[in-house]
């Protein structure tokens, strides 16, 4: 199992939900942070003085998956989350040790 | 006359300061001009006055209304909206709106070149449009008319509209749209000549509002996220405090049209106010008995669709007529805008239902409840003995309608052709304040 986290522009939240439900994720966790990476920011404006807004808006999406789903929902997520333009955002896939489902104490994969 | 009362007063001054104000009143006496005649002095400081009434309602007045209705992240580009048509506005009308709408008319359908740049616009009073005030104080009250009219529509397109292209698109509305209208009412063209009447713009103001209005919301689209995203008002006392400020400004849009310190003057604001009160009451009840709550956001609404009702009809119905106007307009308001959920467009902040409505119920209005007991220069309506009224106000009411709805359809076709009308979806959902201004309201 792995989990997949997505840290992505907060306006393209609907357009990923989409894509996954699409291929068969049946849910995920999304949290809004801020952050930068090689953006670095951007700039705002007052009476001419400049000030550097370090950290941008961002939306991060945690997806649990079976380690069969991991390309197709990189696949997804890349497509669906990207304008081409900095600050599309990044992903990281990292392995899963457990998994529980808390209603039915299902364990592994079937609570995924 | 006035050279000596000014000359009086200011002499008075002067015992009491000193020598430098006694010769500022010398050069008082001598800088009045010769051709000051027929000019009122009370008329005149009315008109001043109502020219300032009337700039309080497009800023801060509509800029707070319209502000606090929308999400924290667009309050700064809609409340620009507001101050940039106004300048914008402004200067167009000094280089050749006015004299397009006002000058001697040119075949019943435009006011030609006579008057642009403002020349020949001075303090001799203009013998028809008013003619106890200077000409000048007339053009700038028309001027503050001409801005309050493009800024009523952006409410239309709220939240979307790209800044650079609002910029074109007032430039073209005004000068296509607005002169037109403006002349064709009030400048001396053919609707004033077939007897429509229209006091303080029901037509020319809240009709061809709601329908170019009407044209934006179709022509841009819907915002993203209609009808998923939480939408909802983000500051109601901003549009309380706007509603505020746009009810006492309303005393100088409908009193100053008077074009006079008058009867009708008085008149026209004691219907005004009436209108409101009872449209933000009829609006209250309709509401509350449908949905249960009478809400803040709805008599803000009733009164505002209540003045625009009234504006027509001002100087030419009395009181309690304005009140029943007022109450009609509230009621057929809140149904307008019940009903808009059904058509699907998304004329953001209402100006249909607001102004469209109030507009069409005011010119109608006129042609029922007029009297010439109110005002002589007036007509009488259908339930005063003049039956023919009421057809010929009908008739200004679709040329306004049609006029304004294809003349705005086919400026933004055209800029769109030229420049992309609304913002990206990303600078859309990171909101115009960012997008637009590199500024927010709230930090």
């Amino acid at each position: 199992m792995k989990l997949v986290e997505a840290i992505i522009k907060p306006f393209k939240l609907d357009e990923v939900k989409d894509a996954l439900l699409e291929i068969g994720v049946q849910g995920m966790t999304v949290t809004e942070v801020k952050g930068f990476g090689r953006q670095k920011g951007h700039k705002e404006t007052y009476r001419g003085t400049e000030y550097t807004i370090e950290f941008v808006p961002k939306v991060k999406i945690e997806v649990a998956v079976t380690d069969a789903q991991v390309p197709k929902v990189l696949e997804t997520i890349t497509r669906a989350a990207k304008t081409g333009s900095i600050g599309d955002g990044k992903i990281f896939v990292r392995d899963l040790s457990a998994a529980v489902r808390i209603r039915t104490g299902e364990a592994g994969e079937s609570a995924l | 006359m006035v050279s000596t009362v000014a000359w009086k007063q200011t002499a008075g001054l002067a015992s009491m300061v000193g020598l430098v104000l006694w010769s500022t009143a010398a050069w008082a006496q001598e800088a009045v001009p010769t051709a000051t005649g027929g000019i009122d002095s009370g008329d005149t400081a009315w008109m001043l006055a109502a020219s300032a009434l009337v700039t309080a309602m497009i800023i801060p007045g509509l800029a707070l209304f319209y502000g606090g209705m929308v999400r924290s992240k667009n309050v700064l580009g809609t409340m620009m909206h507001s101050f940039l048509v106004l300048c914008v506005v402004s200067v167009v009308w000094a280089l050749w709106g006015y004299s397009l709408a006002f000058a001697p008319d040119k075949g019943g359908v435009i006011g030609g070149l006579d008057w642009i740049l403002l020349s020949g616009v001075g303090a001799a009073p203009h013998p028809v449009y008013a003619p106890t005030v200077p000409h000048v104080s007339f053009m700038i009250f028309q001027l503050l008319f001409a801005a309050f009219t493009p800024a009523l529509i952006v409410g239309a397109f709220a939240e979307r509209i790209r800044f650079s292209a609002l910029v074109g698109f007032i430039v073209a509305w005004s000068m296509f749209v607005y002169a037109p209208l403006a002349h064709w009412m009030w400048g001396g063209g053919w609707l004033s000549r077939l007897g429509a009447v229209d006091f303080a713009g029901g037509t020319v103001v809240h009709l061809s509002a709601g329908a170019s209005a009407l044209a934006c919301a179709l022509v841009l689209g819907r915002r993203r996220g209609w009808r998923t995203d939480y939408m909802a008002p983000h500051n109601l006392p901003f549009v309380l405090v706007g509603t505020g400020l746009l009810w006492f400004g309303w005393f100088g849009f409908n009193g100053g049209s008077a074009r006079g310190a008058n009867g009708v003057a008085a008149g026209a604001i004691a219907a005004t106010h009436l209108a409101a009160a009872a449209s933000a009451l009829a609006w209250m009840v309709i509401e509350w008995s449908h949905r249960g709550k009478p809400t803040v956001l709805g008599v803000a609404s009733g009164a505002v669709a209540g003045m625009a009702s009234v504006t027509a009809g001002a100087g030419f119905v009395g009181p309690m007529s304005a009140a029943l106007l007022g109450a009609t307009a509230g009621v057929l308001a809140y149904l307008a805008i019940v009903w808009k959920g059904k058509f699907g467009y998304d004329d953001t902040l209402d100006v249909v239902g607001l102004h469209g409505v109030g507009g069409f119920v005011g010119m109608l209005g006129v042609g029922l409840l007029a009297s010439t007991s109110v005002n002589p220069a007036g007509p009488n309506g259908l339930l005063f003995g003049n039956s023919g009224q009421l057809g010929i106000q009908a008739v200004a009411v679709g040329v306004a309608v049609v006029f304004a709805f294809v003349g705005t359809y086919l400026i933004l076709k055209v800029l769109d052709g030229m420049i992309e009308l609304r913002v990206s979806p990303e600078e859309e959902a990171t909101g115009l304040d960012l997008s637009q201004h590199n500024e927010r309201a709230y930090s």
